[in-house]
């Protein structure tokens, strides 16, 4: 059975078209990465699923669950840029937060295990040094691993991540993606991302989102799927290295490059 | 000299508005700031004056019109800001001037001659009674209490709402609450600063608490510190010079707020200075 469903899905914002007629289906374990340009729906498929937008036409199933009514299932990782980052909070009380009693408590307090789980995602993140480091004083990379470690407090079963590479270093980005590399292990992960090196050599299937869904499948695409993505191969060539998403074109894409 | 003014009961009325309205600015200003809603106080606040209005003229207690008006905004603003078609800082607009209308309009169509209005628009608080105080205490405990409750929640409602949302909290809930917590808070204000001057009292302490601390309980701390510093000083000026209080009160506080800033500017500057120095010691060696 799949985990998450999706039907005909599409969303509207007014009279703008962000998403039209998706269909989706992820398996249990499942790693999949979606790309596509600026304004392609990635994040508003991904707001769909998390129930932060509600859709114009279609279902979402998570766990057999509605959107907003997932619990604990899901993990979510925002955007670096969507938020302060000299918020008056320790890295600890920040991953504490993934810790919440849901259900509105008076005058809650975290209790030891919760304390407990939030020592063990730092640890596993590797950020458990800087625990009592405030935001303001993280780097890039370590206010993401930050955020990882938030959304594996809660304990999901499937996790969401928008970006998580995009405003940290190379040294940390190659860190986060062996940790997803691992989680998947676990966790049914969902990727979002504008680095398509990435999207090669980690994921396991890749969905293409331009408006619609343009491409679901292996993380093998041929040219066509490109075109239809972005609207013309730019994009890929100038990483100027062959790797497994243009494995068929990327040889002559390199001596386009040079010529030009 | 000074110390026999306080045996007077407005002198005493006085003092005790100051510390409430301290206690209020300091908290829900911290997250105001936070939260970047200093625009949407501005608007719940003077959104209050039309109730100040209704009340002269259908004859009941001005404060209580202010109440009604000020949490009808702020669930009027919350409302269409969820909904999401509007920008609410347009919407912040219309509410904004609407009061004043509103309060202008009330006031032209009592019959007689029109009441001095000033005392709500700029404060007065050498003019607070007892009953206004078990009313602010009232409002200020509701306000304390609610905050404190729900500190946790707060907390990450603040850094990420949308986390919060996804986890299962009701943030619209929150969110609904957090603006009748202002609307409170504002009327708490107008007796002391008024409501021209209220976003003084809710923006200048903070800021000045945010360059002093990194830390949520204590930036609230210092808030309520600075913010009875200045309303008591401003209450001495005002006694003093015969000024309205609220004029008194806001001057002081910007003015600190400007000496902070200044001074901190100047100490961050020269341990760059000094540091800059201190590198090119050691490249020379």
């Amino acid at each position: 059975m799949s985990v998450l469903h999706i039907k005909d899905l599409s969303v509207y914002y007014a009279n703008t078209r962000a998403l039209v007629g998706v269909n989706l289906d992820i398996e249990e374990g499942e790693y999949l990465g979606i790309i596509g340009p600026n304004g392609g729906g990635k994040s508003t498929l991904l707001k769909a699923i998390l129930g932060l937008v509600s859709p114009t036409t279609g279902e979402i199933k998570i766990y057999g669950k509605s959107p907003g009514h997932t619990g604990t299932r899901l993990g979510y990782v925002p955007q670096l840029v969507s938020l302060d980052k000299s918020f008056p909070l320790t890295v600890e009380q920040v991953v504490l937060q993934g810790r919440l009693r849901p259900q509105l408590t008076l005058f809650h307090r975290y209790r030891a295990e919760d304390r407990e789980r939030v020592k063990e995602v730092l640890k596993q993140v590797g950020i458990y040094k800087l625990r009592e480091r405030m935001l303001s004083e993280l780097s890039g990379g370590e206010f993401q691993k930050m955020l990882i470690a938030r959304a594996l407090a809660v304990n999901p079963k499937m996790l969401l991540l928008d970006e998580p590479t995009a405003s940290v270093d190379a040294e940390a980005r190659k860190q986060i993606y062996q940790l997803l590399q691992e989680l998947n292990k676990t966790m049914t992960i969902i990727l979002v991302t504008h680095d398509l090196m990435a999207v090669s050599s980690h994921v396991r299937t890749l969905a293409c989102m331009n408006g619609r869904l343009v491409y679901h499948g292996g993380p093998q695409i041929n040219e066509g799927v490109i075109g239809e993505l972005y609207g013309c191969p730019i994009d890929l060539i100038a990483h100027g290295v062959p790797h497994r998403v243009l494995a068929n074109v990327a040889e002559v894409k390199q001596d386009d490059a040079r010529s030009i | 000299m000074m110390l026999e003014v306080f045996k007077y009961n407005f002198m005493q009325n006085a003092l005790a508005a100051s510390i409430l309205a301290s206690i209020v600015c300091g908290i829900v200003g911290v997250i105001i700031v936070e939260k970047k809603l200093v625009m949407m106080s501005g608007g719940i606040a003077h959104t209050s004056y039309g109730g100040v209005g209704l009340g002269y003229y259908l004859g009941f207690e001005p404060i209580l019109g202010a109440l009604i008006f000020s949490t009808c905004a702020a669930l009027g603003i919350g409302y269409v800001k969820r909904k999401g078609t509007t920008r609410s800082d347009v919407l912040i607009g219309m509410f904004w001037s609407l009061g004043m209308a509103l309060g202008i309009l009330f006031i032209a169509l009592m019959p007689g001659y029109p009441p001095d209005l000033s005392s709500y628009l700029f404060g007065n608080i050498l003019s607070v009674t007892r009953i206004d105080i078990m009313f602010m205490a009232l409002l200020t405990m509701l306000v304390v209490l609610i905050v404190v409750a729900l500190f946790n929640y707060w907390q990450s409602y603040m850094f990420d709402e949308e986390f919060a949302a996804i986890m299962g909290i009701r943030t619209a809930f929150l969110e609904y609450l957090l603006f009748v917590l202002i609307a409170l808070s504002v009327v708490v204000l107008i007796r002391v600063v008024g409501i021209i001057l209220v976003l003084a009292l809710f923006t200048a302490p903070p800021a000045i608490a945010t360059m002093l601390s990194q830390n949520l309980k204590s930036r609230m701390l210092y808030s309520i510190l600075f913010g009875s510093i200045f309303c008591m000083t401003g209450l001495g000026l005002s006694y003093i010079v015969n000024i309205a209080s609220g004029a008194a009160i806001v001057i002081i506080a910007v003015m600190t707020y400007l000496l902070v800033y200044a001074v901190q500017g100047y100490l961050s500057n020269r341990q760059i200075v000094m540091r800059g120095c201190e590198l090119r010691g050691q490249q020379e060696q």
